[in-house]
């Protein structure tokens, strides 16, 4: 079935018209913007189609976050001091943030995924915050999105949620906790369960009031429980119940061998809970630990800035029962700025939190993509990372570490030597054996150089041109010298090397004098000189130097002056017109 | 092909036969076995078996060991002779070029060729020792075969570091043998151009005769004429009878500030005419390929040549020969490396031919013609890299009955149209009463016919020595081969330094101990090299240099 439009999947009534249209039972919701929409909810229920998720009731408890906290404060959940209530006026709300005292968070009841959120640190910025979290909040959730709550700010919390799961017949069970805290711009990007360093007894405590909350609004189906863990003192505080399945449910169905679409559906049904919570207890404890890393396309070098473009190469990690790769792209797919920058789960678990983050390093540095930036590098700093080891976490890790996470890199010289002999293979000769071969006395195969810069931002010398001079000497068999200024050359000599070329990509099997190391060299299409390379788990972007007669061959303008746009965006009005003279700080272009 | 009324007939009969038994089947004669014999099967391998050479090559035994060594030495020799030569004209001139941003000369050919394929360079060693008063490395010019955009094409470089390209008697030579290695073979050519012109001190042995300096155009010419195509990159000087190289090119590139072209240069100008004028306005890039139009494609720079030339080869629509695919040839049985233990670089011993062929041959398989009659001469049929040739090679003095062997072979192959390939290893036909009573003269001159007249490519492998009418009759340079190759122990005389001194002695001269030692010298393959007689291939690529060779 097509739903039309870009936007065609917020369409609620024409879903429910294509439902009824097509004879369909049920409908599930997925975990976007329906799945947590009363509305949408009751008008399945009105149709007679079974919605898969809880009840309308229970939905609009929960999605309004000041009345979803008063049931909570009701029964016993404790919650972030704030102020939650219907008093509006921004002098009103400035009273209230003084009682609770600074900082203190704004945030819109509507809200979610960071949107329409400010954190306002002192009294003196509060009025603004305010005006700009009213502003966004109603242009992401539409009516009613600029109803603010203000709440407790909490310096050093830790984002630690539940996944809780109730049938019809009033049970339900705890599928142990999340650990969401690493995040960038209120977005998570790790998350793990058992959550890291957090003793059992505040576990077990999580757990009850997690169950107790869903209890409280007479919840049916999977949710998650947020909660807000003070690291410094300890203590959690409720913070609202996600009613659907979330991004990060596989986390939860890897560390209890479950599917828990498949219970949704069985819920739905009118079936009880598949296991008890002791026998989940058990599971957990013997599965271990596992983690999810989102991977976006975006820029974490450029400050998170989100990316879009074709996927031009695309490997992935091998799957098992351990790995898990939830995605919706393959090779060949256009990745546009119209959805969100998620381009894929990857998932796995070990037997306790050291071993997953080591296979879901591992896992990532098989992940290899071409033709817009992801954050893959950036995870696996991050997986490798001590403080991230150790499991001090918070939702500042990302800034508090942010010298480590973005430690320089230094690109080996293998890396150059790969990225030439897949160059010089490039142009496949027509021609067989014994070409390639040396013939006769003294030399027949001169030198070649290929020079190359370095594209990646975190390069010490990011923009160096490096050369690396290569000479055939037989049927596979190679010298390489890699020049860099100021530098000795580093020899490698008698390489063994076959590459095998096709339109974009070199694989390439290289025998140095210690190791063996294969690379992957995708060319972009749409920028001749980019080249990435894939080696030892790590990926380098060089760009290829033109010879020194293009420019003056080709007639190539001057482009250093001019500028480009860091991320997909639209022009609304050009300030200026050719010719014209522009004082320093004038706007260019909206 | 239409098939003759009477066996139309007997076919329809024979149809009419099979029917009636399908009608009628028989029984089958359980019983009784047929009497006559059956044609028994043979599987391929086993109809191979009969053409695998074996070999007896004992690589530990001393007499190995010593060959190696020797030979060994020679090649380390010739090693070190080509690369000083490769290494151009004095470090001063290659400084100065590079300073101008030049390429030089052998980077040049190298960014020219494509990726991953060999440069088979000509007569390296050409003009060693040759003049006096001059070193004058590789002749001063590079010449040789290299795949451009997977066309296979003569590339002719001049070398402006050497005496600034000037042409010596032995470039031109050099550059008329590329030249008619093109026309041979049917390969395109490409003129790397950067040279003074005539060299003028040696103008008597340049400009005038009917192999001189006036040939490359005529050449170029005829080249064009019959569809080889001609392109000229301008990287220099091009001056006087130098501007016909470009002009007289299909197509032609020129490197802007760098290439001229003109028929006198801005002196002699003045002289003639009192004009002042610059050598750039006078015969620049830009004015030759905007106001004259004698230059076609106008570069920034060589390498930006380069590129346009690598263009021009690409637009030939040029055919392309297929490459017989990998899986068709297999390597030879024993490794190429063991001809260094095998041959000797002391000529009097015998070279046992048969290794040398299971050495070279795909499969070492040799399809052996005439095995037992004439010995002397082994003839038979094998491939190299999947290309069918005909292999004539000495395995020691030719006799009336080898020369017959040779000539009945030779034309069989002229016959078929299969190259032949001549390894020689002979110090001249059999003499003396018996020889000449059996009509020795006359067998020989049957097999020097068959040479001269077989209208196939040939090419020559001096691999011992090369004496007298065995020269000839071996097909030596005089018979037109297509190249004619010289393993490092290899000579090339009308006879040997000692038995040259005794005739001498007996036609009443005086003992000269010079001689001996000045006749040995002019035998050895660097002599013979840096005359463009031969070229030198180190004996173990005698199988790849082959197959690029063989071109038809």
């Amino acid at each position: 079935m097509r739903l039309g439009a870009a936007n065609g999947y917020l369409d609620g009534e024409r879903i429910v018209k294509l439902a009824k249209q097509h004879g369909i039972q049920a409908l599930h919701p997925g975990y976007g913007f329906l799945s947590e929409n009363s509305a949408f909810a009751q008008r399945c229920e009105q149709e007679g189609i079974v919605f898969v998720g809880p009840p309308a009731q229970a939905m609009a408890d929960m999605g309004d976050k000041a009345r979803s906290k008063e049931i909570m404060t009701k029964a016993g959940v404790p919650c972030v001091p704030g102020y939650h209530g219907s008093e509006q006026g921004e002098a009103e709300l400035l009273q209230y943030a003084k009682e609770i005292q600074f900082p203190v968070l704004l945030k819109s009841v509507k809200g979610g995924g960071g949107k329409g959120m400010r954190i306002v640190m002192e009294e003196s910025e509060f009025i603004q915050q305010l005006k700009s979290a009213r502003a966004e909040a109603r242009a992401s959730f539409g009516e009613g999105g600029e109803v603010m709550l203000v709440e407790k700010y909490i310096v050093r919390p830790r984002h630690v949620e539940v996944q809780v799961f109730a049938d019809k017949h009033g049970n339900c069970v705890a599928l142990g906790e999340r650990d969401c805290s690493v995040q960038r711009r209120h977005q998570k990007i790790l998350e793990e369960s058992p959550a890291p360093d957090l003793d059992d007894v505040t576990r077990l405590d999580l757990w009850e009031k997690a169950k107790t909350a869903a209890l409280a609004v007479g919840y049916v189906g999977a949710g998650t429980v947020e909660f807000i863990f003070d690291k410094d003192t300890g203590d959690f505080y409720f913070m609202e119940m996600n009613t659907r399945l979330q991004v990060e449910h596989p986390v939860s169905e890897m560390i209890t061998g479950t599917d828990l679409v498949e219970w949704q559906f069985r819920v739905a049904a009118g079936e009880r809970l598949p296991l008890t919570q002791k026998e989940i207890m058990d599971r957990i404890h013997e599965r271990g630990a596992a983690i999810e890393a989102r991977i976006y396309a975006e820029s974490p070098e450029k400050g998170f800035l989100p990316d879009s473009g074709k996927l031009v190469h695309l490997k992935t990690p091998k799957v098992d029962e351990d790995i898990r790769i939830d995605a919706g792209f393959v090779e060949g797919d256009t990745v546009t700025e119209a959805y969100d920058g998620m381009i894929a789960k990857l998932i796995v678990r070990g037997r306790d939190r050291e071993t997953a983050i080591r296979k879901m390093e591992l896992a990532l540095r098989n992940y290899e993509v071409v033709g817009l930036s992801t954050n893959i590098e950036f995870l696996k700093r991050l997986c490798r990372s001590p403080a991230f080891m150790e499991g001090d976490v918070e939702t500042g890790f990302i800034e508090k570490w942010k010298q480590d996470l973005f430690d320089p890199v230094v690109i080996k010289p293998e890396v150059y030597v790969q990225a030439a002999l897949s160059a010089f293979a490039s142009q496949p000769a027509e021609t067989v054996e014994p070409h390639g071969e040396t013939l006769g006395f003294g030399l027949n195969s001169s030198e070649r150089t290929f020079s190359f810069k370095s594209l990646d931002i975190l390069d010490q010398k990011e923009g160096e041109v490096v050369n690396v001079s290569i000479t055939q000497k037989g049927n596979s068999l190679f010298d390489a010298r890699v020049l860099r200024k100021d530098e000795d050359p580093q020899v490698f000599e008698d390489l063994v090397s076959s590459p095998v070329s096709s339109s974009e990509k070199t694989k390439l099997i290289t025998y140095f004098p210690h190791t063996r190391i294969e690379t992957t060299v995708v060319q972009d299409p749409n920028n001749d000189n980019k080249i990435t390379i894939f080696q030892l788990g790590a990926k380098t972007e060089l760009t290829l130097v033109s010879p020194t007669w293009y420019e003056g061959a080709l007639g190539l303008k001057e482009v250093t002056g001019s500028v480009a746009a860091p991320m997909p965006c639209k022009i609304l009005k050009n300030e200026v017109k050719e010719g014209d003279r522009v004082s320093k700080g004038a706007p260019l272009v909206v | 092909m239409s098939i003759p009324r009477c066996s139309r007939d007997l076919m329809g009969f024979s149809r009419q036969l099979t029917r009636q038994c399908t009608r009628y089947p028989r029984r089958p004669p359980h019983a009784r076995l047929p009497a006559r014999a059956i044609a028994s099967y043979t599987a391929p391998h086993q109809a191979n078996a009969i053409s695998v050479i074996q070999s007896n090559v004992d690589s530990s035994s001393d007499e190995f060991k010593e060959n190696e060594r020797l030979m060994n030495e020679a090649m380390a020799r010739l090693e070190q002779l080509t690369r000083s030569a490769q290494q151009g004209g004095p470090a001063k001139a290659r400084e100065k070029h590079l300073a101008r941003k030049k390429m030089l000369p052998r980077d040049r050919v190298t960014a020219l060729i494509d990726p991953g394929t060999t440069f088979m360079e000509l007569s390296p060693l050409a003009g060693h020792e040759l003049y006096p008063e001059a070193d004058v490395p590789a002749g001063g010019i590079i010449t040789g075969i290299g795949v451009v955009e997977g066309v296979t094409c003569v590339i002719v470089a001049n070398d402006s570091t050497v005496k600034g390209g000037t042409y010596y008697p032995i470039t031109v030579k050099k550059h008329l043998r590329a030249q008619a290695v093109a026309q041979e073979n049917k390969l395109p050519c490409i003129y790397l151009v950067d040279s003074g012109g005539a060299n003028l001190p040696h103008q008597s042995d340049v400009f005038p005769d009917r192999e001189h300096f006036g040939r490359i155009f005529y050449n170029q010419a005829r080249m064009s004429s019959q569809g080889i195509p001609q392109v000229s990159v301008v990287m220099g000087l091009c001056t006087a009878g130098g501007a016909y190289v470009p002009a007289m090119s299909d197509e032609n590139i020129i490197v802007q500030g760098q290439g001229h072209i003109f028929l006198a240069g801005p002196p002699l100008v003045k002289a003639a005419t009192g004009e002042e004028v610059s050598a750039e306005e006078l015969g620049g890039g830009a004015m030759h390929t905007s106001v004259s139009g004698v230059s076609d494609y106008l570069a920034v720079d060589d390498a930006h040549a380069i590129v346009l030339a690598r263009r021009c080869i690409s637009n030939l629509n040029w055919p392309h020969k297929a490459a017989p695919p990998q899986t068709s040839y297999s390597e030879p049985l024993y490794p190429a490396s063991e001809l260094l233990g095998i041959a000797s670089t002391n000529l009097r011993k015998p070279l046992p031919i048969h290794e040398v062929i299971a050495r070279i041959v795909d499969g070492s398989h040799f399809a052996e013609f005439k095995r037992d009659y004439g010995t002397t001469l082994v003839t038979g049929f094998a491939s190299i890299y999947g290309h069918r040739v005909g292999i004539v090679a000495n395995n020691g003095i030719l006799f009336g009955t080898s020369a017959q062997k040779g000539a009945h072979f030779i034309e069989l192959c002229a016959q078929r149209g299969i190259p032949l390939v001549f390894l020689q290893n002979i110090s001249g036909f059999m003499v003396g009463a018996q020889a000449e009573r059996e009509g020795i003269a006359k067998h020989g001159a049957k097999l020097v016919t068959a040479v001269a007249c077989a209208d196939v490519p040939k090419f020559t492998v001096v691999v011992g020595g090369s004496y007298g009418a065995g020269n000839y009759g071996m097909c030596g340079r005089a018979y037109g081969p297509r190249f004619l190759w010289m393993w490092p122990n290899a000579r090339i005389g009308v006879m040997g330094g000692e038995q040259l001194a005794s005739v001498m002695q007996t036609v009443g001269q005086k003992a000269d101990p010079e001689l001996r030692d000045r006749i040995e010298r002019e035998s050895d393959a660097v002599y013979s090299s840096a005359r463009l007689w031969v070229s030198e291939p180190n004996p173990s690529d005698l199988r790849n240099l082959r197959r690029k060779g063989v071109t038809r």
